[in-house]
């Protein structure tokens, strides 16, 4: 527990078919990950369903209809551990009908890995799923050009994959892009090294996961600390105490700090930083603790504690990329219900600036309807003001979500710009 | 290691003490559902983080098939008393009294699907809008597939095919009248992390864990403890042997296994040489290939 107590969330992406599951089942089967009644049971289903061997992609696709289909629907959580590193895998769903939930499996993940079907080389939903994980700010991708199997584990079709992405990932903000060409089904370049691709030089993929820097990955910089509940014991021996309790978003504050508390602009000191073993001299994210204050102010949940000289903005009037996750179309200057960290109003969509056409990342501002899977720039208003940082900054508080009333579904996912 | 920057164990903590904070703001009146069983009995420990210095502000639920461990009821209202909050229990006896489920018949006989309607019926009557589990993602291809915030109908029916989106940590527990969620804090945790956070928390579990000699039954590859509502059939034989559980559900359905494992140290040792998963001996998760998932959308845990 020493060496590998760092976590790494990761995630996968790339179109139908392109092996995602397939390598999910393969990293865990070569790491030794598998128990042996998984196995037996996927021995037995993978048989009667006709297979030739194993098919890896069961150990993911664990949905009724998800076997019957031979896709994935929902993402699939899955959990290593490596001497270096523990994991956890979302393993994502390919088809355009469910990018929803790919993009649920992605917001969490530190690391992508975008698969591509060495044949078939960029197409328009590799492009959705890697200009998502740029918008969702993933630091690390890991582009694996799958299938080399296929491709007599040729160079040039590896090298043609790599400039088809890069023309499209430069116009990306993507910091940390890197390629490996893997066979998922016989496992070249997974867990060991390739024996059939001599001409490639790099790391195989779990090696490159286990090494990725990731400690840099959370905003240290600015205190942010959303109130979600207030704590007021009814014991006689904590009878004042009045604890704020929340999870620190990013940076760090310390006992004794000068805070503000936004919305309303009041200032104290922190008195104490409290978790369930006693006090602690400083919190950072993403620490759980409860914060009591010099002074008695008012604070209740959606309130942030920052530190006073470092606030972020309160806005009403916020501009962000909002990417539709609902088979009904946007409702112009219909009402939503906007979440924003602990924070809860009523908004309104009052324009939209422009839509992103996938395939070229043109923006369109011609035509602004909002449908299933549509990506668009737009001005939201709210009736109380949120306090925002821009996501690229934070991803804790530059993100939103709404939720359509009438449904009580949630529709749509939004970072701030 | 940089400093600001939290070890896995920690940071899991945290992520479900966020969560169980979200569901006291997010509903009216949720309830921990516990079994008795390690998962339930960390959430149960969470809380009590989560919340402190006040108690935990909601209380504990318990389906109670009748087919219980004398040593898990004990250790309910043992912990019932110390942690000084409200247990509800819902009866499956009574449910079978009032004729909303009937008993199974035949070898095989068990009230593990008879749990749901007593489940639900719990969660109708007492205005339950969010029900918390110990559900873990690592247990189960089906429970691999759940949210955090995972919403159930009103007919208490989950629709794996349909779940919300769950971006970031912003959970959306919004419901229409009769509706209800069932919330997983330790949804991310491993069987590993739950015993590793045991250890390090000197959590109290029940004895069953422990190895300790039992009388058992050599049924469907585990050792299936005696008990007033076991039958025997032809051939098989009641023995005495050193075993423990791995996971707790109803007496007739919880398989042991041989071990010598006999504090939270060695289990977790033994845990991590596994090459079983701990469903492996509920006979339960073995009717069928999508026997998780077919309860699940019941209604069931
Ligand atoms: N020859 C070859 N076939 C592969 C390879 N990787 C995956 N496949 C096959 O490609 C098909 C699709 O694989 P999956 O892993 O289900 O694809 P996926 O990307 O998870 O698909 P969705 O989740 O539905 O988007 C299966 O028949 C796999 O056996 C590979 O490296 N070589
Ligand atoms: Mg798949």
């Amino acid at each position: 527990m020493v060496d590998n107590n760092q976590l790494l969330r990761f995630t996968t992406a790339g179109s139908v078919d392109d092996g995602k599951s397939t390598l999910i089942g393969r990293l865990l089967y070569d790491s030794k990950s598998i128990f042996e009644d998984q196995l037996e049971a996927i021995e037995t289903t993978s048989k009667k369903k006709g297979h030739e061997g194993v098919d890896l992609a069961l150990f993911t696709d664990g949905l009724r209809d998800e076997r019957e289909q031979g896709i994935t629907i929902d993402v699939a959580y899955r959990y290593f551990t490596t001497p270096k590193r523990k994991f956890i895998i979302a393993d994502t769903p390919g088809h355009i009908q469910y990018t929803r939930n790919m993009v649920t499996g992605a917001s969490t993940a530190n690391a992508a890995i975008i698969l591509v079907d060495a044949r078939h080389g960029v197409i328009e939903q590799t492009k959705r799923h890697a200009f998502i994980a740029s918008l969702l700010q993933i630091p690390h991708v890991i582009v694996c050009i799958n299938k080399m199997d296929l491709v007599d584990y040729s160079e040039e079709a590896y090298n043609e994959v790599i400039s088809q992405f890069e023309e499209f990932s430069s116009k990306l903000l993507v910091k940390d892009i890197r390629f490996i060409p893997i066979s998922a089904l016989l496992g070249d370049n997974v867990v060991n090294r390739s024996k059939n691709m001599d001409w490639y030089q790099g790391a195989p993929l779990l090696h490159t996961l286990e090494t990725m820097h990731i400690s840099s990955d959370i905003n240290k910089v600015d205190a942010r600390f959303p109130v979600q509940t207030v704590l007021r014991p009814q014991s006689d021996e904590f009878r004042d105490y009045r604890g704020y309790a929340g999870r620190m978003a990013s940076g760090v504050l310390r006992k004794g700090d000068e805070i503000t508390v936004m919305p309303s602009g009041f200032t104290s000191k922190i008195k104490s930083i409290d978790i369930f073993s006693g006090e602690v001299e400083e919190a950072f994210a993403p620490m759980s603790v409860s914060i009591t204050l010099e002074d008695d102010i008012d604070i209740s949940r959606g309130d942030m504690i920052v530190r006073s000289n470092n606030k972020p903005e309160a806005q009403q009037d916020i501009e962000v990329m909002l990417c539709w996750l609902n088979n009904s179309p946007a409702k112009p200057r219909a009402k939503y219900t906007i979440k924003h960290t602990s924070n809860e109003q009523k908004a309104m969509i009052k324009e939209v600036l422009y839509k992103i056409d996938i395939n070229t990342l043109n923006r369109s501002s011609d035509d602004t309807d909002m449908a299933m899977n549509d990506i668009s720039k737009v001005r939201i208003r709210t009736t109380k003001p949120l306090m925002v940082d821009p996501y690229r900054e934070n991803r804790t508080t530059g993100s939103i979500i709404l939720i359509d009333d009438a449904t009580n579904e949630t529709v749509a996912a939004g970072m701030v710009v | 290691m940089s400093k600001y920057y939290l070890n896995y164990l920690d940071e899991l903590e945290s992520e479900a003490i966020f969560v169980l904070r979200e569901v006291w703001a997010q509903f009216q009146n949720p309830v921990i559902l516990f079994s008795g069983g390690k998962d339930s009995i960390v959430v149960t420990h969470l809380a009590r983080k989560a919340f402190y210095p006040s108690k935990i502000p909601f209380a504990l639920m318990h389906v109670d098939t009748g087919h219980n461990f004398p040593e898990t009821i004990k250790f309910r209202d043992d912990l019932i008393d110390s942690l000084g909050v409200q247990l509800i229990v819902g009866s499956v006896q009574e449910s079978i009294d009032q004729g909303r489920v009937a008993e199974e018949k035949g070898k095989n006989a068990t009230r593990n699907a008879l749990q749901i309607t007593t489940l639900l019926d719990a969660i109708e009557s007492n205005r339950v809008d969010c029900a918390i589990g110990g559900g873990r993602r690592d247990e189960e291809k089906a429970r691999a597939k759940e949210r955090f915030f995972s919403h159930r109908d009103d007919f208490g029916q989950w629709d794996p095919k349909n779940q919300r989106p769950e971006l970031w940590n912003l959970f959306n527990g919004q419901q229409f009248e009769g509706e209800h969620f069932r919330v997983f804090p330790i949804s991310n945790w491993t069987e590993m992390d739950v015993w590793n956070y045991i250890k390090r928390e000197n959590i109290q579990i029940p004895s069953l864990y422990f190895a300790h000699e039992r009388e058992v039954v050599w049924r469907s590859n585990s050792w299936i403890p005696n008990s007033e509502f076991l039958k025997l059939d032809e051939g098989e034989e009641v023995v005495t042997k050193k075993i423990r559980f791995r996971t707790l559900g109803d007496i007739t359905i919880t398989g042991g296994i041989e071990s010598d494992a006999d504090t939270v140290e060695k289990i977790a040792q033994e845990v991590s040489a596994m090459r079983q998963t701990e469903r492996g001996n509920r006979s339960d998760d073995k009717r069928s290939e999508t026997a998780m998932e077919d309860r699940k959308k019941q209604g069931y845990f």
